[in-house]
């Protein structure tokens, strides 16, 4: 993984450990390339397994929206005081154009507001810059999903 | 072009005398994601076979959700060739998806059903189902556009 630009005292192991522990993350490539109080920026490298249409050669759909919802994740982990855990509740994308073949697209998001149980983030998709994007993004994710429990907690 | 994608430019040919098989697997990512079709008469039930590259949270263990949003959205495409011929792969305009529980790590399975297919927009509903069909773990609608981007009337053509 590149050395990711990490502004943020509190947080950023965890926001790291979100990064490097996730198995669809490490198959894809995900790299996290800057990390802010409430902002994640991930990149992910052009590969033909990502392809969704192979007469383009454009990525998949479904590929932006993981890697959306990664840097989505992230900026939500990278929003909070205590180490919580997340689960996604709910995603809009809107795609604005394809994405250009054998070109790195990096994810961009942030968390904008912290409730007691839910974050709201929203995030963009671009090669070179958010003023051009492939995709937007507007999410849910609930806090403390696990109910409050330690992992493993029910099994002692 | 490699011989797999001969089918992707064939698409007018599609609709129920589609090969859905041949064009699933001719799709770089749903082959990465394990994706298989099983046929029931007219219905489509997609597969999304478990693997260990698809789970977004180890803890828990439970699959990414941009690993379902995919799967998803791939059964959307496919559902709506399999519904009518097309010319081009169907692109995604939008797409909301609710995640109602966490996705184990088990085989899923999704079916796509065609709330409406509009000369240049078709909006699609999908949802996605572990041990019971009746307790999805995702639902997903979206909008697709499913006329060639050449054919889409301009406002601005036309009215010199």
């Amino acid at each position: 993984m590149d050395e990711a630009d990490i502004q943020i005292p509190l947080t950023p192991e965890l926001a790291k450990r979100v990064m490097t522990t996730s198995p669809l993350g490490q198959d894809l490539g995900f790299k996290l390339l800057k990390l802010e109080r409430a902002r994640a920026v991930v990149g992910l490298d052009y590969q033909d397994k990502l392809v969704g249409n192979p007469l383009t050669r454009v990525v998949h759909g479904g590929v932006i929206t993981a890697l959306l919802d990664h840097a989505a994740a992230v900026a939500a982990v990278a929003a909070l005081d205590a180490p919580t855990s997340i689960a996604t509740l709910d995603m809009r994308i809107d795609y604005m154009r394809a994405a250009e073949p054998g070109r790195r697209i990096i994810g961009d998001a942030t968390c904008f507001k912290l409730t007691r149980s839910i974050a709201f983030i929203r995030g963009t998709a671009y090669h070179d810059s958010a003023q051009n994007p492939i995709a937007t993004v507007v999410c849910t994710y609930m806090l403390a999903s696990d109910g409050g429990r330690k992992p493993g907690a029910n099994l002692t | 072009m490699s011989g797999d994608s001969k089918i992707f430019s064939d698409l007018r040919l599609a609709g129920e005398a589609t090969d859905i098989e041949a064009l699933l697997a001719g799709i770089p990512y749903a082959r990465h994601l394990g994706m298989e079709v099983e046929r029931q008469g007219r219905e489509l039930t997609f597969i999304m076979r478990f693997a260990p590259h698809l789970i977004g949270n180890p803890r828990l263990p439970a699959l990414h959700g941009g690993v379902i949003g995919s799967f998803l959205e791939t059964a959307a495409i496919l559902g709506l060739i399999w519904d009518a011929p097309l010319q081009q792969l169907p692109k995604p305009v939008d797409i909301g998806i609710d995640f109602l529980r966490s996705g184990k790590p088990v085989d899923t399975f999704a079916r796509a059903i065609i709330s409406k297919r509009g000369r240049r927009v078709a909006n699609v509903r999908a949802e996605a189902w572990q041990e019971e069909q009746g307790r999805p773990i995702a639902s997903l609608h979206g909008h697709f556009l499913i006329m060639p981007d050449a054919q889409i009337p301009s406002p601005l053509v036309g009215e010199g």
